[in-house]
C-alpha cells in the first residue's frame, strides 16, 4: 500500500512535536524512521495508526484521503501498529486472544480459526502452541502473535515500534525474515521505528530522519552510519578550547561492572573517572548509559562488579547512603522525578539539606532559598510552588538544590530544552565545582553538548560501552561509528 | 483566583446543603415538617446540659481519629483501617482496666498508653504490609478491621464475659478508679476534651513546623521525587500510620472509659469511618476538622430526640449522614472537586 503523509502538524502547547512532515512511502518496501528522543517519531506514528489525530495535514492511502479516529478504524483502512508492549490479554490462551481480536459475534469456530492460525504460523516460520497461555509466552512470541492478528485483520501497512527491544537474537532473525516476506514478497509497507542503526542497515530499504519535529533527510539503505548520525544530530560545531581541570586522583572506579534489567544487559564496564573530570556518555536513548548512571547513584544494584568511590567499595550502598556520601543525581524528569509539585522552593531547599533539625526554622530556610534564588537566577519567590515555575526555572531549581561539596555529580540530559544562554550558564556553574574535586558524569542526547563539554567520552550502543575517546580529538564521524555499534 | 478561593472555602457546604434538602424531602413524605425535625435535632443536641455534654462526648473520639487521619492523608495514605485501630485501643484500655491494678494516679495513664500503643501497632501492620508486601493499605485495613471486631466479640463472649453471664453483650463495668472522671453524671470527660485539643495542636505543629511533617507532605504529593530528595519513604510511611493509629487508639480508650464504662460489642460506633468522612468533607484541612466533626456529633446525637418527638426512627440522622457520604463521593468524583481538593491540599497546614 502506498502511504502519503502531507504536511502533518501536531502541537502540544508550545511544543511542535510534528512541524509539517511530508513523506511518501511505497508498497513492498521497508522504511526506517530515525531520530533522537523527542524528534517526533512516536507522535507521527500515533497519528498514522489512528491513536491520535493530527492538528493539520492529510494522510493518503493509495491516493485516497483517509481519516480515522481510532486504531481499530486505522486497521480497517489497512494500517496496523505493533507496539513495544503487545496489546494482548495475558490470562488468555493464544487462540482465545486471537478470537477476541476478530469480531465473529456469537459463533466461535475453533476448528476454522485453528487452521487459519496454523497456516499463518507456518507461513512465517513462527512456532507457537495454540493452547498456550499468553502470559507464558516470551515478548518475542507475543509479538509474533500480535503480528498475525494485525495481518489477519487486513493490515496492508505495518508500523513496528522498537520491535527488537527485549527479544532474543533468534527471535529477531525470525522477525526480520518475516518482515522481508511481508514486504518484499507480499507487497505490504513496513515502517520500522528504531534507535538501532545497525538494525535499520540490516533490514530497511530506505530511511527517513526526523529532528525536532521536522523531516531533515532521507536516504537509501545501506549507507554509511555516519551519514545517518549526521542527519540525526545535525552539523556539530568545532569544540571550543578550554583548559581541563582533571586531577590525577581517581574519584569513581568501575571494575568489571555488569548491570542487568529485563530489557538490557550492560556488561563488563571498566572505567575510572578522575576528580575534576567531566565525563560524557553518548549513545542513543536506552543503550545502557542511563543504567550505568543509575547504578553509580545507587538506584539499581549491579549484578556483579565493584564500584569504588574515593577508593571505598560502595557497590551495595543504597541511594540515600550515596547521597549522604556526597553523590548527587540530577534526573531529567523535573516534576516527575526530582521536584514535587505543590511544594514551594523553600520546602524543596529544606528537604535537600544534608542536615535537619526536628523543627523547621522557616526564617533561616527562607533566607537560604532567597540566596539560592538569586545565585541561580530563578524567576520565582521562596513560596512559589515548583509547578508554577517555567521548565527552565525548574531546571535551575534542580541545580540550586545541589549541596557543596560533592564528590560525584551524575546528570541526565543536564540542559535538555534550555536555550543557549541558560545552557552556557548552567555549565559554567557545573565547571566551578571541579575545583572541589567533583567528578561529573553526564549523559546527553546532544552530541554537540557531549563533544563541547566533556573531557573524555564513552559511547554506548546496545548495552556495550565503546573505547574511551578524548573529547578534543574526536569528531562526529568517529562518534557516529561508535553510536552505530561498530569500532 | 479569588473566586476559586471562595469556592474552595465554601465547598464543604455544598454536599451538606444538598443532603439537608434531600432529608427534608424525605421528612415531608413522612408527614413531618422539616422545620420541626430540625428543631427536634437542635433540641436533642442543645436542649439541656446533658445533651450538650453528650454531643461533646461523641465529638472527642471522632475528632481524635479525624486529626490522626489528616496525618495519613497528608502522607498520601488511605488509612481505612482506622476503625480497627480504634477498636484495638478500646480493647487494650479495657485489658488494663480489667486486669491491671495500678496505683490510682497511674491507672488511667496506663490505660491510655496501652490504647495508644495498641492502635499504633495495629496500624503498623498495615504499614509494613504496604512497604514490605506491596499490599495496599485499604485492603489490609479492611481485613484488620474485621479481625478487630472478631477479637472484640471473642473477648466479650469468652475470656472477659461477666461472671453473671446474661444476655448483655459486654464486659462487666470497670471499677470507678479505672474510668475517666466524667462531668456531672454525663458521658463527657473534660480530660479527654483537653487531650483532644492537645492532639489538634500537636498535629498542627507537626505539619506546620517540623521536618517530619514536611517529609510527609512531600511523600503524599510525589513519592519518587521525595525519594530522590532524600526522604526515606518506608520509615515515614510506618511512622505516619502509627501516629494516626495512636490517636485512634486514644479515641478507643475514650469510648470505653467515658462514653461507656465497659467493652461492648460494636464499641467503635463506626466512628473510624465517620472520621474518614469528616476529613474528606473538611477538604483535608486540619482547622476545619473539629467543626465538621462537631456538626456530625450534633446531627447523630440530635436525631435521638427526633425519634422521641416525631416517632420517626432515629436513623434519620444516619440517613442524613449517609446521604452526605454519597453526595460527597458524587461531588468528589467531579472534576471541579478534584481541582478544588488539590487547592485544599496545597493550602492545608
Amino acid at each position: 500500500m502506498d502511504i502519503d503523509l502531507q504536511d502533518i502538524r501536531k502541537y502540544f502547547g508550545s511544543v511542535k512535536a510534528n512541524d509539517g512532515i511530508s513523506m511518501h512511502l511505497k508498497g513492498g518496501q521497508i522504511y526506517g524512521l530515525l531520530g533522537e528522543n523527542g524528534a517526533g517519531k512516536s507522535t507521527l506514528m500515533k497519528i498514522l495508526s489512528g491513536y491520535q489525530p493530527a492538528d493539520q495535514g492529510q494522510i493518503l492511502l493509495d491516493n485516497q484521503a483517509s481519516t480515522f479516529q481510532s486504531p481499530a478504524q486505522a486497521l480497517n483502512c489497512g494500517i496496523g501498529m505493533l507496539y513495544q508492549e503487545p496489546l494482548d490479554f495475558p490470562p488468555f490462551k493464544i487462540i482465545d486472544n486471537y478470537l477476541l481480536g476478530r469480531d465473529s459475534r456469537l459463533n466461535l469456530d475453533y476448528k476454522l480459526v485453528e487452521k487459519e492460525l496454523n497456516d499463518y504460523f507456518s507461513h512465517y516460520n513462527f512456532e507457537l502452541d495454540l493452547q498456550a497461555f499468553v502470559d507464558s509466552l516470551s515478548l518475542g512470541e507475543r509479538q509474533q502473535l500480535e503480528l498475525i492478528r494485525l495481518l489477519a485483520g487486513g493490515a496492508k501497512a505495518l508500523i513496528l515500534d522498537e520491535p527488537t527491544t527485549g527479544i532474543s537474537a533468534e527471535q529477531k532473525d525470525i522477525l526480520f525474515a518475516a518482515m522481508r516476506t511481508i514486504a518484499h514478497e507480499e507487497g505490504r509497507t513496513i515502517i520500522l521505528v528504531s534507535h538501532k542503526l545497525d538494525e535499520v542497515q540490516e533490514l530497511c530499504d530506505h530511511a527517513f530522519v526526523l529532528q525536532k519535529g521536522r523531516l531533515v533527510g532521507e536516504i537509501d539503505i545501506p549507507c554509511p552510519n555516519e551519514k545517518l548520525v549526521e542527519m540525526m544530530f545535525g552539523q556539530i560545531p568545532e569544540r571550543s578550547d578550554r583548559a581541563p581541570l582533571v586531577m590525577d586522583v581517581p574519584k569513581l572506579e568501575l571494575l568489571d561492572l555488569t548491570i542487568s534489567t529485563y530489557r538490557l544487559r550492560v556488561e563488563h564496564i571498566n572505567l575510572t573517572i578522575q576528580a575534576g573530570e567531566v565525563f560524557g556518555l553518548a549513545g542513543l536513548e536506552g543503550s545502557g548509559q542511563g543504567l550505568l548512571q543509575k547504578a553509580c547513584a545507587g538506584l539499581i544494584k549491579p549484578e556483579s562488579g565493584v564500584i569504588l568511590l574515593d577508593g571505598q567499595d560502595v557497590t551495595q550502598w543504597s541511594y540515600h547512603r550515596m547521597q549522604a556520601a556526597q553523590v548527587a543525581y540530577v534526573p531529567a524528569g523535573r516534576l516527575e522525578a526530582g521536584l514535587v509539585a505543590g511544594l514551594s522552593i523553600t520546602e524543596h531547599m529544606i528537604l535537600a539539606q544534608p542536615e535537619h533539625s526536628f523543627f523547621i526554622d522557616w526564617n533561616e530556610a527562607t533566607d537560604l532559598s532567597d540566596s539560592r534564588i538569586e545565585q541561580y537566577q530563578i524567576v520565582g519567590k521562596p513560596d512559589t510552588y515548583a509547578d508554577e515555575l517555567s521548565g527552565g526555572n525548574q531546571q535551575r531549581l534542580l541545580y540550586a538544590l545541589l549541596n557543596s561539596p560533592l564528590k560525584l555529580l551524575l546528570l541526565e540530559h543536564p540542559t535538555r530544552g534550555l536555550d543557549v544562554r541558560s545552557t552556557n550558564w548552567i555549565w559554567d556553574k557545573l565547571y566551578r565545582r571541579r575545583g572541589d574535586g567533583t567528578a561529573i558524569m553526564f549523559m546527553s542526547a546532544d552530541l554537540d553538548e557531549i563533544i563541547e563539554r566533556s573531557d573524555r567520552i564513552a559511547v554506548f550502543s546496545g548495552g556495550v560501552m565503546s573505547r574511551i575517546v578524548e573529547a578534543k580529538d574526536t569528531d562526529v564521524e568517529e562518534l557516529g561509528h561508535l553510536i552505530g555499534g561498530s569500532e | 483566583m479569588n473566586a476559586r478561593r471562595i469556592f474552595t472555602v465554601l465547598w464543604p457546604a455544598v454536599p451538606i446543603i444538598a443532603a439537608l434538602l434531600f432529608t427534608a424531602g424525605l421528612l415531608v413524605i413522612y408527614d413531618t415538617s422539616p422545620l420541626d425535625a430540625l428543631d427536634s435535632i437542635f433540641q436533642g443536641a442543645f436542649g439541656d446540659q446533658s445533651k450538650v455534654l453528650s454531643v461533646m462526648a461523641f465529638w472527642v473520639p471522632l475528632t481524635l481519629c479525624a486529626v490522626g487521619l489528616v496525618i495519613t492523608f497528608t502522607a498520601g495514605l488511605w488509612n481505612i483501617g482506622i476503625e480497627g485501630q480504634l477498636i484495638l485501643g478500646s480493647i487494650a484500655a479495657s485489658w488494663v482496666a480489667l486486669k491491671v491494678n495500678a496505683p490510682a494516679p497511674l491507672q488511667i495513664p496506663l490505660e491510655i498508653l496501652a490504647a495508644m500503643l495498641a492502635g499504633a501497632l495495629w496500624a503498623a501492620i498495615s504499614a509494613v504490609l504496604k512497604t514490605r508486601g506491596k499490599v495496599h493499605e485499604i485492603f489490609s485495613g479492611l481485613a484488620l478491621n474485621n479481625l478487630a471486631i472478631i477479637l472484640t466479640n471473642y473477648l466479650i463472649s469468652g475470656p472477659w464475659q461477666p461472671p453473671e453471664g446474661g444476655t448483655f453483650r459486654g464486659t462487666s463495668p470497670f471499677p470507678d478508679i479505672a474510668l475517666l472522671p466524667r462531668f456531672a453524671d454525663s458521658r463527657f470527660s473534660p480530660i479527654s476534651f483537653v487531650i483532644t485539643l492537645i492532639a489538634i495542636g500537636l498535629v498542627y505543629v507537626t505539619l506546620r513546623g517540623t521536618f517530619w511533617g514536611l517529609k510527609l507532605k512531600a511523600l503524599g504529593k510525589n513519592p519518587f521525587s521525595s525519594f530522590l530528595l532524600g526522604v526515606a519513604s518506608e520509615r515515614e510511611t510506618i511512622l505516619a500510620m502509627m501516629f494516626c493509629g495512636a490517636l485512634a487508639g486514644l479515641g478507643g480508650a475514650v469510648r470505653v472509659l467515658s462514653w461507656f464504662d465497659s467493652l461492648r460489642q460494636s464499641i467503635s460506633g463506626g466512628i473510624g469511618f465517620l472520621a474518614l468522612l469528616v476529613v474528606m468533607l473538611a477538604g483535608y484541612r486540619l482547622l476545619w476538622v473539629p467543626f465538621i466533626s462537631f456538626f456530625f456529633s450534633v446531627i447523630l446525637n440530635g436525631s435521638i430526640t427526633l425519634q422521641l418527638r416525631t416517632q420517626l426512627h432515629s436513623s434519620i440522622g444516619g440517613i442524613l449522614t449517609g446521604v452526605l457520604v454519597l453526595l460527597v463521593l458524587l461531588f468528589g468524583d467531579s472534576r471541579i472537586f478534584k481541582f478544588l481538593q488539590q487547592e485544599g491540599k496545597d493550602e492545608r497546614a
